[in-house]
């Protein structure tokens, strides 16, 4: 029944988002993410990795995408159509599914940038009012319930994350994180996002 | 299909050069030195209207504590004699007028308690809370919290504290309060901690965590 479900809740995905790739199996939905995601989903490019996110994180974001909560830029353009016939349903199997295979760090931050990185991420700036990062992301920036995983998430990514909600994009209802942003500067960003880019 | 996705990968390639111009707006950070900005500081963790928060750790409510208490444990962190290798960071840096002005403030702050506690033995929580457990050498929560929890100058309110924070607390005073030679009141405390069972701990928290 579960499965019967799924395959239509895949099928609605594909037949509203991208018609001509209805390939009609059970992985569709899946390779409907990884297409832009990467194989595995581990990242490509300006698509995050999905591997290993916590899956409450992407539940949440995938109902963010589909009530244009999160309105930078490339969720815009991308992610507000990819996810417009996607159900409650299929959004928390395609986190699950995603939430089970083992992330990849992306280790494309710039090294020298790092120690400084590490330093603001467990301490924060507590004389620029910059708050720690691992009081809410963990030790290993592993994430916990809908809080993500920032561990080995691409130097890019990171990045313009951390910029856009300094420039007024939303991620989520109630997230602390335009607050926290809003307090970085681009030095901080790029050794924030250099640091966690190698984060195992 | 193969051009469709590298024609998507140069426009998103394109976009990106173009959004990441308009970033670094935000430099306000070094210059920061003020009581609202160092309140908007706590309330990242602790909540907009200092209710608490779960984050990885659960920050507990600021809202309505007795500003005797806050100094006291702002205090404490900074003496390191309370172990928390973040409010140690986060305390430190704070002068003793700042200190007063940000416990003052989180005083007059109501909002509704956080919630989420367990509900199935709210009502053991209450016994223990308003009559402890003699036969345990417990002695009634509310003979110094107050019957509403609501506490009184260096004894912390409990009334709509986070659960996880109360049962942490609770489950690792020994190890948290108290250290170092420096005697502080956090003893007093220790004994009480130590004789809960974990079920009686997580008994109490909850019923406190739904007090107004």
């Amino acid at each position: 029944m579960k499965r019967i479900g799924l395959r239509i809740a895949i099928l609605a995905i594909v037949a509203s988002a991208v018609p001509s790739w209805a390939g009609g199996t059970d992985s569709a939905g899946v390779r409907n993410c990884t297409w832009c995601h990467g194989a595995s989903g581990q990242g490509y490019m300006v698509a995050p990795r999905l591997a290993g996110q916590r899956p409450q994180y992407i539940e949440g974001q995938l109902r963010s995408l589909r009530e244009h909560t999160r309105d930078n830029p490339f969720s815009k353009q991308y992610m507000w159509g990819a996810v417009a016939a996607l159900g409650p349903n299929a959004a928390r199997d395609l986190a699950n599914y995603f939430a089970t295979i083992a992330p990849k760090a992306a280790n494309d931050g710039d090294s020298d940038l790092a120690t400084r990185g590490r330093t603001i991420y467990m301490e924060g700036i507590p004389e620029a009012n910059i708050v720690s990062c691992y009081a809410c992301h963990g030790p290993d920036a592993e994430g916990v319930r809908d809080i993500p995983r920032l561990g080995g998430l691409a130097y890019f990514y990171l990045k313009s994350r951390l910029e856009q909600w300094g420039q007024g994009y939303h991620s989520g209802a109630g997230s602390p994180m335009p607050m926290v942003a809003s307090h970085l500067g681009p030095n901080e960003i790029e050794a924030l996002a250099s640091y966690l880019s190698f984060v195992k | 299909m193969k051009t469709i996705c590298l024609r998507l990968l140069l426009q998103t390639a394109i976009l990106t050069a173009v959004f990441s111009e308009a970033g670094h707006a935000q430099e306000r950070a070094a210059a920061s030195g003020g009581l609202q900005a160092k309140l908007e500081y706590c309330k990242t963790c602790h909540g907009l209207q200092g209710q608490g928060y779960m984050g990885y750790f659960p920050m507990p409510r600021l809202a309505g504590q007795q500003p005797d208490y806050i100094e006291a444990q702002l205090r404490a962190f900074i003496e390191r004699r309370r172990t928390n290798p973040i409010m140690f960071n986060v305390a430190h840096v704070l002068s003793p007028s700042m200190l007063t002005a940000l416990a003052m403030h989180f005083k007059k702050l109501d909002p509704k308690p956080f919630g989420g506690a367990p509900r199935g033995s709210l009502s053991e929580g209450k016994t223990i809370f308003q009559e402890g457990l003699p036969e345990a050498n417990v002695p009634a929560c509310s003979a110094c919290h107050g019957m509403e929890g609501k506490g009184q100058n260096e004894i912390p309110r409990l009334a709509g504290q986070l659960y996880a924070y109360t049962v942490g607390q609770l489950m690792g005073w020994k190890k948290e309060r108290g250290q170092g030679s420096a005697v502080d009141t956090s003893a007093i405390m220790a004994p009480t901690a130590h004789n809960l069972t974990r079920s009686q701990l997580e008994a109490v928290a909850a019923y406190v965590s739904y007090l107004q």
